[in-house]
């Protein structure tokens, strides 16, 4: 066996082990969804300052046009995803929860134009900035759901020194197999992506993680990194929640330990998704900007579970029907897993660049749940990937005592929610842990303002 | 455009006058057609999953881990036995009851925590005990030990042990009058009372036999005369999680190993560690009594700490106090340590840097 791959199945400490629901959509190939009919694209899809429309009302705009940018370091521009005419640039609802401004385009007949972007005729003999040029105009960030626009971490300040990069095939959600299909289905475009982000970062180590239950797209990984004569390792993890967050990840792959607060790049790691390495191929080598993503609509409420390729600001209604529409009975729908998804409340909201899956369910693991006093069993202890105490910080951010929650690590918390889905007593602890933290920022603020 | 069309619609259908004015509606909004499904969506914070482990499913299981020492507690002293159990279970019960009704709150037996109360307290007490006695105790462990503090946990000390330390300190002699089990008895000779083995050995300087440890077929509390049954339960809620491990393990080699010590000193004052190990309520209490969830720490450096500490002041209590035992007490000391040993204990974070 060649040197580059290892069978030891790695991993980090502690974790949960929620039901998988995988097999609903990891064996159905991908779907290109119908264009819908109209789309409303955020503003803002990322970390960092938010864009401005560069499109008005009554515009006509062409699939991959930019509508959107800042002049801002941290941002990524937006770019429009059909072929239509501008509706309005107003406040919708959005995932998050509140209205926030987006601009909705409307489809005009069935024309898909596209605008695409400048690129080099050859990325192998670009320069760096080229490429973090294209990658920046084309809109990239990362989607595996924090959305910190790519380009930026693709340029670490010089006294960080960057020798491994670390390809996020974990997906460690329940439900969501987006990430698993597109490593079947794009091997060789995702591995090229993966090779010009190391480009870009000058390093020569690469490691493309996928936790073991996806033993098929392992072995393809494995075939096509020989074919295509690529040094990267793939390195099997094991299947445990939560894996595919990066610090844990980091952790399993190379045995360090990002330092509390910090990023991968203290450590010499820079981790990015699957769909983000598709995403940065596409823009360098096709010219596409990035307006569409592969996302899983699945869910029991869900009559065709499956994974769409779909345009970026397409409503939730128009996904979902696109995989056979709604039980009846649909109780929740979450954007994302359901270990950190957030649940919304219509479906009207559009789909976001970080949007891995639409999760419908009609059941519920939380109905029967009743609630108890905490009994200090320390489950939660024992499962904190951060190795945090979330009874106590749950309980000193209940009784405001804000002060002690930094003390005890709260800004440390990941919010992966391992502590809530074990609770026997059924105690909100990670969602306590977010309010210590709001709360414990403002009062931080208001002392800054005062002083 | 349509707002020409419409008013020419209208008189080319006189006989509906009502039906144009609902019809416009629905084009003032595009957006206007949110999903509308029978029940609407139920909102919550992630995550959306769990784990299904409940207490009442903790407490049940814990129940189920005492069942082999019960059974052999029944075969040994039989009636005896049978008498204890049921009035400490019932009046903890009954307790629990009283008390959910004065409080004005949802009854709380389900949980199982007062039957494990009841029981466990059972389970310490000397066979010959009155029954009496026993209800007072149980009584006592529920209303005082867990209620008194607030309820299922946040009760400070175990409650079971502070029942049976109110009898200690209420009964000091029923509480020290040991009887043979029934299994035993016809074959001695000296009638129906016997001291236990810690006591034979703390007074007379007699050690006993390590068979009749294991398998408690002695003298002794109804649950604490045989290792061998405390210990396949404890195992179970070990592999099961419901119990840390660490703690009964740093209990009993603590135990170990200050006892050994003394006994290296000087073996012929000093009972072996193995004798110290086997006799009296060390396995119940390690394994069922410091691994109360409620009292005992919650982080793994606090475990260790709690079980060396409790191993530690049972070795001193056994080989320098006025009782020959020292289990109850040195649960209840560590219980009092464990909120500054939570404090204390404070796992590194993931990545901490100590400067």
């Amino acid at each position: 066996m060649s040197e580059r791959t290892s069978h030891k199945i790695s991993t980090f400490r502690k974790g949960v082990h929620p039901d998988e629901f995988k097999n609903l959509t990891c064996r159905i190939p991908s779907m290109d969804m119908p264009l819908p009919a109209e789309v409303f694209i955020p503003l803002q899809q990322h970390i960092g300052a938010p864009c401005e429309a560069l499109v008005a009302k009554g515009d006509m705009v062409k699939t991959g046009q930019k509508i959107g940018d800042s002049s801002a370091f941290v941002t990524s521009p937006i770019h429009a995803t059909i072929t239509g005419k501008v509706m309005g640039v107003a406040s919708y609802p959005h995932p998050l929860g509140a209205k926030v401004p987006m601009i909705h385009i409307k489809r005009e007949g069935d024309e898909d134009e596209w605008e695409l972007l400048t690129v080099p005729e050859n990325w192998e003999s670009a320069s760096r900035e080229t490429l973090q040029t294209v990658v920046r105009e084309a809109g990239i960030v990362g989607l595996g759901g924090a959305a910190f626009p790519t380009h930026v971490k693709m340029a670490p300040p010089p006294d960080k020194p960057i020798d491994h990069f670390i390809l996020n095939g974990c997906e460690c959600e329940p439900f969501l197999t987006c990430d698993h299909r597109s490593m079947l289905e794009e091997t060789d475009r995702i591995l090229k992506g993966m090779a010009i982000m190391m480009k870009m970062l000058d390093i020569k180590d690469g490691i493309v993680g996928i936790e073991s239950n996806k033993g098929d797209a392992i072995a393809i990984m494995k075939s096509r990194i020989e074919a295509l004569n690529l040094n990267f390792k793939v390195q099997s993890l094991k299947v445990k929640y939560p894996q595919g967050a990066e610090k844990m990840l980091i952790d399993a792959a190379l045995g360090r330990k990002v330092p509390a607060g910090g990023l991968p790049m203290d450590v010499g790691v820079v981790v990015n998704n699957i769909a983000t390495a598709l995403a940065v191929y596409e823009a360098v080598v096709d010219g596409k900007p990035l307006i569409q993503r592969m996302l899983t609509v699945t869910g029991d409420a869900i009559n065709k579970p499956g994974n769409l390729i779909a345009r970026i600001g397409t409503p939730f209604q128009a996904c979902v029907d696109a995989c056979g529409g709604l039980s009846d009975e649909t109780s929740q729908v979450f954007m994302g897993g359901p270990m950190m998804g957030l649940v919304q409340y219509d479906l009207q909201v559009p789909t976001l660049k970080a949007t891995s899956g639409i999760v419908c369910m009609q059941t519920s693991q939380l109905k029967n749940m009743r609630h108890y006093p905490c009994i200090q069993c320390g489950t939660c202890v024992s499962v904190c990937p951060m190795d945090l105490v979330p009874t106590r910080i749950s309980r000193l951010a209940e009784t405001g005592k804000y002060d002690e929650c930094k003390e005890w690590g709260v800004f440390n918390c990941i919010e992966c929610g391992s502590c809530a889905f074990v609770c026997p007593s059924g105690i909100p602890l990670v969602q306590w842990i977010r309010v210590g933290k709001v709360k414990t920022t403002e009062k931080q603020q208001k002392l800054k303002a005062q002083a | 455009m349509t707002e020409e069309n419409t008013p020419q619609v209208q008189p080319e259908q006189p006989e509906k006058p009502a039906k144009p004015t609902p019809k416009p509606k629905p084009k003032k909004d595009p957006r206007a057609k949110l999903y509308k499904p029978e029940k609407p969506l139920i909102l919550a914070s992630s995550p959306h999953f769990h784990a299904q482990a409940t207490v009442p499913k903790i407490m049940w299981n814990v129940v189920a881990a005492l069942v082999p020492t019960t059974v052999l507690a029944l075969i040994y002293f039989q009636w005896a036995a049978a008498g204890i159990i049921l009035v400490s279970v019932s009046s903890a019960l009954i307790a629990e009851m009283l008390v959910n009704r004065i409080k004005n709150e949802s009854f709380t037996i389900p949980d199982g925590s007062a039957l494990i109360t009841g029981l466990l307290l059972a389970l310490t007490l000397p066979p010959s005990f009155s029954l009496g006695g026993a209800a007072l105790g149980s009584v006592f462990a529920i209303v005082v030990g867990k209620h008194f503090f607030g309820g299922l946990g946040y009760n400070i000390f175990n409650p079971a042990l502070l029942g049976r330390a109110f009898l200690q300190a209420s009964f000091p002699v029923p509480m020290t009058t040991w009887s043979w089990p029934l299994t035993a008895r016809y074959s001695e000779v000296d009638g129906i009372t016997a001291a236990t083995p810690l006591g034979l050995f703390k007074f007379e300087q007699v050690t006993s036999e390590l068979s009749g440890l294991l398998t408690g077929n002695i003298s002794g509390s109804l649950g604490e005369t045989s290792a061998i049954a405390i210990l396949v339960g404890g195992i179970y809620l070990l592999i099961r999680k419901y119990a840390d491990w660490r703690i009964p393990t740093s209990f009993l080699l603590s135990v170990f190993a200050v006892s050994g010590v003394f006994w290296l000193i000087s073996p012929e004052t000093y009972p072996t560690p193995v004798f110290q190990l086997l006799s009296g309520g060390l396995m119940l209490g390690a394994f069922f009594m410091a691994t109360d969830m409620v009292t005992s720490p919650v982080t793994a450096k606090g475990a260790w700490i709690f079980g060396a500490g409790a191993g530690f002041l049972l070795v001193i209590i056994r080989l320098f106090g006025g009782l020959p035992e020292g289990v109850m007490y040195s649960i209840l000391l560590m219980n009092a340590f464990t909120p500054l040993i939570n404090r204390y204990t404070r796992p590194k974070f993931f990545g901490e840097v100590i400067a």
